[in-house]
């Protein structure tokens, strides 16, 4: 949690030449792009141009058709056994619903990859659990189901439970979607202290644009006419400088004249 | 200075100034990383050197996170306990910043695992009978409810959902067909072997067909027809409307003016009274043909003789009131399956509890059933 400042750029994540998809659809052709260590990193845009299907790659549950897929310098690309697991064991991963287990309280959620993957005894536990739930302001909440909570406290504790193995990558799945402006606002404002307190990498798939502006430090943007990249860089400067008439519409958020939804 | 295990020379070393004094020295990093293994060093060494006090020095320590402050959690509850003393010392501004981040000095003191209050005897068994009532309630409201759905289909036959009463008949009944073929096949095999043993002993050989169709048309067809639906398709009936409960699917049908009882118990519940008695049929003619087998093959008995047997000793009563029986247990395990569907709360879990309990109420109230319809019949014939 002391901060390192670091002075060159170190890469986490690199996608080399990607192509990913499902059966015969191709969903993204040669994707090519890097993520820096200690970065905010936005994967955006419209909703089937396969946001999604690249952050399920990036966590190995999907394997790409071609290209290599590079986490912490470990190359996952084709692997399912040990360097995918430990890998994986360096990233956290926030579902879209939080995935919490159901039939678990909330601590004992945030407690199950700690049990699972050290050897520190119960009452160490119980109290970075307890850390943990009070980082996320989910503290008093510890006993609680979790469908006796909220859906914005049902993502925090996702979040801690993500968080719980301090991963040097948290992958988030639309951290924003349902829920209401101000909740969705604080969880922002989490994110940013969680980036600046731990230097942690964060990945996130969204398409919220007030959330993007406050978060993102760099973006990049998938389009499922060309199912590449179509823009890379910072939101702001891409909302005012970019001169691809899909970045504007989408920052802009203008209506296809031909794909209206309202049209006659 | 020094420390117990090589591994751990880079992060930590001690020095004993006296006897009852014991300084731990952190150094380069206490994180996810080292935890464990110090926490296990830390319990070694405090156990062999037994301090009174223990001084913790973070002066060459450059970066803690929250698995760092449990280990001096840990250090600090262990002196605690022992009532020795403990402190840190040499702490930069951020690592101080850092334990007061984490609550240092409360952390610790009370565990997660023992906050829930423990309530005596009175509030238990009041709080079990308030839980009892409500289900009650719960299962009275649903009848009624199940009750008016049926008015509603009185009223207007052509609303109740054909195709899907068409496709829950195929699901209880004609997928069900082979599993309820062989187990009353081999039913009917197992009994007719069985009483061969002391009937042939008395030379009735041909009464083992008259002892295998009574007691499966009568007693054992319905029964075990019905106990296999409930394993079958009572409880995914709980498990298919429990997950429609829970994804707000019952929710999304009441908004749109849309009884989800009509719409999801009433296809079940004719689609099993329909399918069962005929299901049942098919149990009794399987269990006839397993007897058959034996007595064909081990016991001498000609098929005609056998058959003839067999038609001679049933009545039409015997096979109707076998049909009869399996239509009240259609209408208990396809009711209940559903009940425990809409008593579905709490994710997943519940799911799982609903699916269970439903094929436990099936069973026990296929049984219960069984035995007073056996009392009312035995009055009935005086």
């Amino acid at each position: 949690m002391i901060n390192k400042t670091v002075k060159e750029k170190k890469v986490a994540i690199k996608v080399m030449d990607m192509v990913a998809g499902y059966g015969e659809d191709v969903i993204l052709n040669h994707l090519n792009f890097e993520v820096y260590e200690g970065e905010i990193f936005v994967i955006l845009g419209g909703s089937g141009c396969g946001k999604s299907t690249l952050l399920k790659h990036l966590i190995g549950l999907n394997h790409p058709m071609s290209g290599n897929i590079v986490i912490n310098g470990v190359d996952i690309t084709d692997d399912k056994g040990d360097n995918l697991q430990r890998v994986l064991r360096e990233c956290g991963i926030l579902f879209q619903s939080g995935a919490l287990f159901s039939s678990m309280t909330v601590a004992d959620n945030v407690a199950l990859p700690i049990q699972e993957h050290t050897d520190l005894p119960a009452s160490s536990i119980d109290n970075i659990v307890k850390m943990k739930l009070a980082q996320v302001s989910l503290t008093g909440y510890e006993k609680h189901l979790p469908s006796e909570i909220s859906g914005g406290m049902r993502k925090r504790a996702g979040l801690a439970r993500a968080m719980a193995l301090n991963p040097k990558i948290l992958f988030f799945d639309e951290p924003s979607a349902g829920l209401d402006p101000v909740t969705s606002a604080e969880l922002d404002q989490l994110i940013i202290r969680l980036n600046r307190n731990y230097g942690t990498t964060m990945v996130i798939v969204t398409h919220e644009l007030p959330s993007i502006f406050s978060v993102a430090h760099r973006v990049i943007m998938l389009d499922k006419r060309v199912k590449k990249i179509i823009a890379e860089g910072s939101p702001h400067y891409l909302r005012d400088n970019s001169q691809n008439p899909f970045v504007r519409q989408f920052f802009n958020r203008e209506i296809e004249p031909e794909n209206s939804l309202l049209r006659n | 200075m020094t420390t117990l295990n090589n591994n751990l020379t880079n992060f930590y070393s001690f020095s004993q100034k006296s006897p009852d004094k014991l300084t731990i020295h952190f150094q380069d990093r206490l994180d996810v990383s080292n935890a464990a293994p110090l926490i296990k060093e830390f319990n070694t060494l405090l156990r062999t050197h037994k301090p009174d006090n223990l001084v913790i020095d973070l002066n060459k320590l450059t970066y803690l996170d929250d698995y760092g402050v449990s280990v001096l959690v840990e250090l600090k509850r262990t002196m605690g306990n022992k009532r020795g003393d403990f402190s840190l010392t040499n702490m930069s501004e951020k690592v101080n910043e850092i334990l007061t981040m984490h609550r240092f000095n409360v952390l610790g003191q009370q565990s997660i695992s023992v906050q829930k209050t423990s309530q005596n005897l009175f509030a238990n068994l009041g709080n079990s009978a308030f839980a009892i009532g409500s289900e009650v309630r719960f299962m009275l409201t649903f009848l009624g409810d199940t009750c008016y759905s049926f008015l509603m289909f009185l009223r207007r036959p052509g609303s109740l959902r054909f195709n899907d009463t068409v496709e829950n008949m195929k699901r209880v009944g004609l997928d069900a067909l082979p599993i309820v073929g062989l187990i009353s096949f081999l039913l009917g095999l197992i009994m007719a072997f069985m009483s061969s043993v002391q009937l042939q002993q008395f030379g009735a050989n041909i009464y083992v067909a008259s002892l295998v169709s009574i007691s499966m048309t009568r007693e054992l067809g319905p029964i075990m027809t019905a106990i296999i639906v409930a394993g079958r398709s009572g409880s995914s009936f709980a498990a298919e409307i429990g997950t429609m409960k829970i994804s707000e699917e019952v929710d999304a049908l009441s908004t749109m003016n849309i009884n989800p009882n009509f719409f999801l118990v009433l296809p079940r519940m004719f689609a099993a009274l329909l399918v069962m008695p005929i299901l049942t049929l098919f149990s009794d003619l399987f269990a006839i043909a397993g007897g058959l087998l034996v007595g064909v093959t081990m016991l001498d008995l000609t098929v005609s003789g056998y058959t003839n047997q067999t038609i001679n000793t049933l009545t039409l009563f015997d096979v109707f009131w076998g049909v009869f029986k399996s239509g009240i247990f259609a209408i208990l395990i396809s009711w209940t399956g559903c009940l425990k569907g809409f008593q579905v709360g709490g994710g997943a879990a519940g799911v799982g509890k609903a699916t269970t309990s439903a094929v436990v109420y099936s069973i026990f109230l296929i049984v219960l059933s069984d035995s007073l319809l056996v009392v009312i019949l035995r009055y009935w014939n005086g």
